[in-house]
């Protein structure tokens, strides 16, 4: 292949990487998210103030230092992750720390009247909660979810300094290696690019189709 | 292996000292990223889609691509360019450039949020656009975003720990040489994630006040 298409394969290796570390990470975002979210509204103090903790020490801290503290700090704890686990686990839980918010706000913003239905229909909490508050909610928490979701790409190129081999690091391998620092850099930037250009396309095509169901605008 | 404050304490004025780097790439990144940011927003309004489209691809490309890249890209394209700049400034521009992109949306909410009549009035008046941008759009759409953009400030400050992979000597770079200097991990990265937490949380505090005393004023 002729420049700079050339770069393009020892990249690929490392973008899959990087999606493994994206997928990854936004499994652990959304039940993090979903539990602190719920957490934060739990009638229980022993529940609440946990999920509020969670909620405003990751997101009052930088993520490179999340990353480095529980790379570098752990260990000393007697607990040792893999660079890969690591990654995965603090840019989980740092995105998980935003979107316990956008659940919160995506449940509070379901009609009380809902709740009250509900109860009146005697469904337990748990019932309420799973079969009619949350199925609402969920349409008004995936604009904000696809938002997040592009941060955990972005974020994913920190990974590159806990020495994984994602497209970032990839990247620094192949300038030191050949020198064509802007043919790469550029090449990366639009892969990058493009990655979330896909995520905002099947963002809006989820929620086309979850929003299908619902009778009027609702609660947006 | 426990936290040692004895050792906290003695790391602990070091420590200080790179924060003021910090600080200032933070105060600095967002001046660049508050004026530029401006100028996107009213550029991608403009007439002419030979402005507006390029712009608007510019700020959905830096939004949506990796800081740490741009900052790579900055730190080694630069000095090809022959530009030399200090790797602090590199990143400061690097920071600066990417909070534009969101800073221009923030403005454009601003801009949006202003009544139609408002142009028109100053058609009517037959401003020239440099006077209807000057004294009639920008003083009525920066002070109701003024808490979204305080929002990106404590964003760009916790972000700025990605210049210490262009060797810039901030909080976390520092806490990383004392690191591998001693062996003694646990205390460097903890103060500064300490550090972080107190100074956004503190930051957030001030931003919502600042919010509260803009409604009352009536913005």
């Amino acid at each position: 292949m002729s420049a700079p298409f050339d770069l393009i394969p020892p990249l690929l290796g490392g973008l899959w990487v990087t999606l493994q570390i994206a997928v990854g990470a936004a499994l652990v975002a959304a039940g993090a998210a979903l539990l602190a979210g719920l957490g934060k509204l739990s009638p229980y103090r022993a529940i609440r103030w946990p999920a509020v903790a969670y909620i405003e020490v990751f997101r009052g801290t930088s993520a490179l230092v999340q990353l480095f503290w529980f790379y570098f700090v752990l260990p000393f704890f007697g607990l040792e992750l893999s660079a890969m686990t690591a990654g995965i686990l603090v840019l989980g839980l740092n995105t998980g720390a935003y979107g316990a918010e956008v659940v919160r706000g995506a449940i509070q913003a379901v009609p009380p009247g809902q709740c009250e239905a509900a109860a009146a229909l005697s469904l337990s909490p748990a019932q309420t909660m799973q079969r009619i508050v949350l199925p609402q909610a969920v349409v008004a928490m995936l604009p904000p979810a696809g938002n997040l979701m592009i941060e955990t790409l972005k974020n994913t190129a920190l990974v590159s300094l806990i020495t994984i081999t994602d497209l970032t690091f990839i990247a620094q391998i192949l300038r030191a290696d050949t020198l064509r620092t802007e043919e790469i850099f550029t090449m990366v930037l639009i892969m990058y690019f493009l990655v979330a250009l896909l995520i905002t396309v099947s963002m809006r095509l989820l929620e086309r189709k979850v929003s299908g169901g619902l009778d009027h605008g609702g609660i947006r | 292996m426990i936290f040692d404050w004895k050792f906290a304490w003695q790391i602990a004025p070091t420590l200080g000292e790179a924060l003021v780097v910090t600080v200032q790439a933070t105060v600095l990144g967002m001046l660049i990223a508050m004026s530029l940011g401006l100028a996107l927003a009213v550029a991608r309004r403009s007439r002419s889609r030979l402005v507006s489209w390029p712009i608007a691809l510019f700020i959905e490309f830096t939004r949506s691509t990796p800081l740490l890249v741009q900052i790579y890209f900055l730190f080694y394209v630069l000095p090809a360019a022959g530009v030399r700049f200090s790797p602090l400034a590199t990143g400061i521009v690097a920071l600066g450039v990417h909070y534009s992109a969101y800073c221009s949306e923030v403005y454009r909410a601003g801009i949006e949020g202003i009544p139609k009549g408002q142009w028109e009035a100053a058609t009517a008046l037959n401003l020239s656009r440099w006077h209807l941008w000057r004294d009639i759009v920008v003083p009525q759409a920066i002070p109701p975003v003024v808490p979204a953009l305080g929002n990106y400030l404590v964003a760009m400050f916790k972000d700025t720990p990605l210049l210490s992979a262009i060797t810039v000597l901030e909080v976390l770079q520092t806490a990383k040489i004392i690191g591998s200097e001693t062996f003694r991990y646990v205390e460097p990265l903890t103060i500064t994630g300490a550090l972080f937490l107190v100074l956004s949380l503190g930051s957030a505090t001030l931003i919502r006040r600042v919010e509260k005393w803009l409604k009352v004023r009536g913005a």
